[in-house]
């Protein structure tokens, strides 16, 4: 006879025309009537919240929203006490709980967030989990170390250390000339936006990777960076024996400084969530969780957005621009970032810290 | 009689209902999500996801496969056949983050697939959902589903080795966490502050005690008055109310008859065919009075045992 789960995507009104109040024969049942008007006036408005369609809202209906969720929350206080309606019990509670998620739901939109995001959130975020960009930072220039001297005593580690898709002309004993040509500058742009696009894929799982990982009290999020760098510094060996320190560095930092800093925050928010775990201070263990995931999550955005240029930069201007042009944008990168994160100051406008 | 034995389900409800006291002071009751639920919204995404992946490719391939093709005579990838390769990178890329980004962000707080199921994702302190924490939850997700995956599918081969198994069993506490706590928190809902509670969407149903027989006491077919002492209101309680409520909305004239019979039996009254409903619904009226009488004083009565 009723399907319920079918009638509330299609149906309107469960409710016909109430009874007068005077028709009910229990106390309660003429409470609930006196009532139930505000409660389906607050429905239609949640309803329309949900769908976001807030055009259709009315001025009235919007300044009628607090006020007709306190009626409906005390309604159900007092129902809980007096009524032994379970039918109407139960609707009050989901509609005192859809009315508060819209009451208490998130104000401002997708582009508010980003533009309050953009303009401090991010640099503020950063700059609360410093200890842990120190940490991530000391593990990277670990791995970047280890790699060298591993390969510098025993050639044997190249092959053990980096993956065998680089390894083309790229191996120990290379000549400088071929070792420059994997350098060289493209002559055409085609096909540089693909390999982009693929690489930003790439490096995103792993970043993403390297923040998962953190929940593990950051110990693999560590050791993913110290074997990342690990690649880094063996092919860094490499380029130094043939004399060509100069143009790898300048090679790698016109998008490095950008995808080796994006993958540092990364590194650092997922030890923050690991460190937060593992001392949470004063707090629970949970709340301090959540506290520093939030955190750590909007570094995460922010890491993407870097993903995202620094693909591009390894696309184009790695592979079309000279060594010295290669070199200033780098540089340059480093330096705005820098200023972005730890220059860049703003006091928070609605006073939400996060 | 055919009161059903409720009790080992509405006894799982109870132990997944939580209060949340709102900031302005009010105790809101949330039921946290089954995980079979979950499990079931899971799957429900993955299908619209992996349908979405499946036709936007094949009409890529169906609109622009000529153009590729023709990539193999030159080498190269023309300009606009390049443009979408990259345009099909980034949808792939944002099919696995930005459709739960996006939909739980909105104002329902639920993808596709919670919806379909009656779930949202809610903050745990009472306080509202940010961005944050929807972000911070959606990312865990790769190293709590996509990570055991990928080792299973490989580890019993023997491919990884060792380190493989090894990084199986480290991968599957993330996917068992789940399981072993008491609100059913991912991993990704620990760290972001979160968990996933039902979310009803209830209809008013009508009152009962304003037609028939509930409002007047007396049978509008036969007439016949239906008056209940003191002790025969007296056996039954709060639990056999709400039973009694159900199998009136749901309105079951084999139910109706079955259940009228039961009470007549139990508190001794020759039972007349025919006018069970308008019985029915003057006995609710009258012990929901009686048993409401009792709550206003304080008084409460559970079930028909207490």
């Amino acid at each position: 006879m009723k399907a319920p789960a079918i009638r509330n995507w299609f149906g309107k009104k469960a409710v016909d025309a109430s009874p007068p109040i005077e028709a009910a024969a229990l106390r309660s049942d003429r409470f609930r009537l006196e009532r139930e008007g505000d409660w389906m006036r607050l429905e239609a408005i949640v309803k329309r919240m949900e769908s976001g369609r807030l055009r259709g809202l009315s001025d009235e209906d919007v300044l009628a929203l607090p006020a007709l969720y306190r009626t409906a929350a005390s309604s159900l206080a007092v129902a809980r006490e007096t009524s032994l309606d379970s039918a109407a019990m139960a609707y009050l509670e989901s509609l005192v709980q859809r009315a508060w998620f819209q009451v208490y739901g998130p104000r401002q939109g997708f582009f508010g967030w980003l533009r309050g995001f953009l303009g401090g959130g991010l640099s503020r975020s950063v700059r609360e989990i410093w200890l842990d960009i120190c940490i991530a930072l000391a593990a990277m220039i670990a791995g970047t170390l280890t790699g060298w001297l591993l390969v510098s005593r025993d050639q044997e580690w190249f092959y053990a250390l980096v993956p065998t898709q680089f390894l083309d002309a790229r191996v120990p004993g290379a000549s400088r000339e071929a070792l420059l040509e994997t350098l060289a500058v493209e002559d055409s742009a085609a096909g540089l936006s693909t390999f982009a696009a693929s690489l930003f894929s790439n490096n995103a799982g792993v970043s993403i990777l390297a923040f998962a990982l953190g929940f593990a009290f950051g110990v693999p999020s560590v050791m993913l960076l110290v074997h990342n760098m690990a690649v880094l510094g063996a092919m860094w060996w490499l380029y130094s024996e043939a004399g060509l320190t100069y143009e790898f560095a300048a090679w790698l930092s016109v998008h490095g400084t950008t995808e080796i800093f994006a993958i540092l925050l990364a590194g650092a928010a997922g030890i923050h969530i690991g460190r937060s775990m593992a001392f949470p201070g004063a707090r629970s263990i949970i709340s301090a969780a959540a506290q520093s995931g939030r955190r750590a999550a909007q570094v995460m955005v922010g890491v993407i957005f870097m993903l995202i240029l620094a693909a591009v930069l390894e696309a184009f201007p790695r592979q079309l621009l000279g060594t010295t042009e290669r070199f200033t944008i780098g540089m340059a990168m480093l330096a705005l970032w820098m200023g972005y994160f730890f220059a860049f100051r703003r006091q928070p406008i609605n006073g939400d810290p996060a | 009689m055919n009161k059903p034995a409720s009790n080992p389900f509405q006894a799982a409800t109870d132990r997944r209902r939580r209060i949340v006291v709102t900031p302005e002071g009010i105790a809101l009751p949330f039921v946290i999500g089954s995980r079979s639920s979950r499990a079931g919204a899971l799957i429900i995404d993955f299908l619209i996801i992996i349908v979405a992946i499946v036709v936007v490719s094949l009409l890529l391939r169906w609109v622009f496969g000529g153009m590729i093709g023709r990539m193999d005579d030159s080498g190269t990838l023309g300009g606009a056949a390049e443009f979408i390769f990259i345009a099909y990178i980034i949808f792939l890329f944002l099919a696995r983050y930005a459709y739960f980004l996006a939909f739980e962000m909105g104002p329902r707080g639920a993808t596709p697939g919670k919806r379909l199921v009656g779930l949202r994702v809610a903050a745990r302190d009472g306080g509202r959902l940010t961005a944050e924490a929807v972000i911070a939850r959606n990312l865990l997700r790769d190293i709590e589903i996509f990570l055991p995956l990928v080792f299973l599918f490989t580890a019993p081969g023997g491919e990884g080795g060792p380190a493989g198994i090894a990084a199986l069993a480290w991968f599957l506490v993330f996917m068992l966490f789940a399981i072993f706590n008491r609100d059913a928190m991912r991993a990704g809902d620990l760290v972001a502050g979160t968990w996933v509670v039902e979310a009803p969407r209830k209809t008013l149903a009508a009152a009962l005690s304003t037609r028939g027989a509930g409002r007047k006491g007396s049978s509008e077919i036969t007439g016949a008055e239906y008056k209940f002492g003191e002790d025969e209101l007296a056996v039954y309680g709060e639990y056999e109310l709400q039973t009694l409520e159900r199998v009136l909305r749901d309105g079951k004239p084999e139910a109706v008859a079955a259940v009228a019979e039961t009470i007549c039996r139990k508190i001794g009254w020759n039972p007349g065919k025919g006018d069970e409903r308008a019985f029915l619904e003057a006995f609710y009226t009258q012990l929901r009075a009686r048993l409401e009488g009792g709550m206003r004083l304080g008084k409460r009565k559970a079930n028909k045992f207490s």
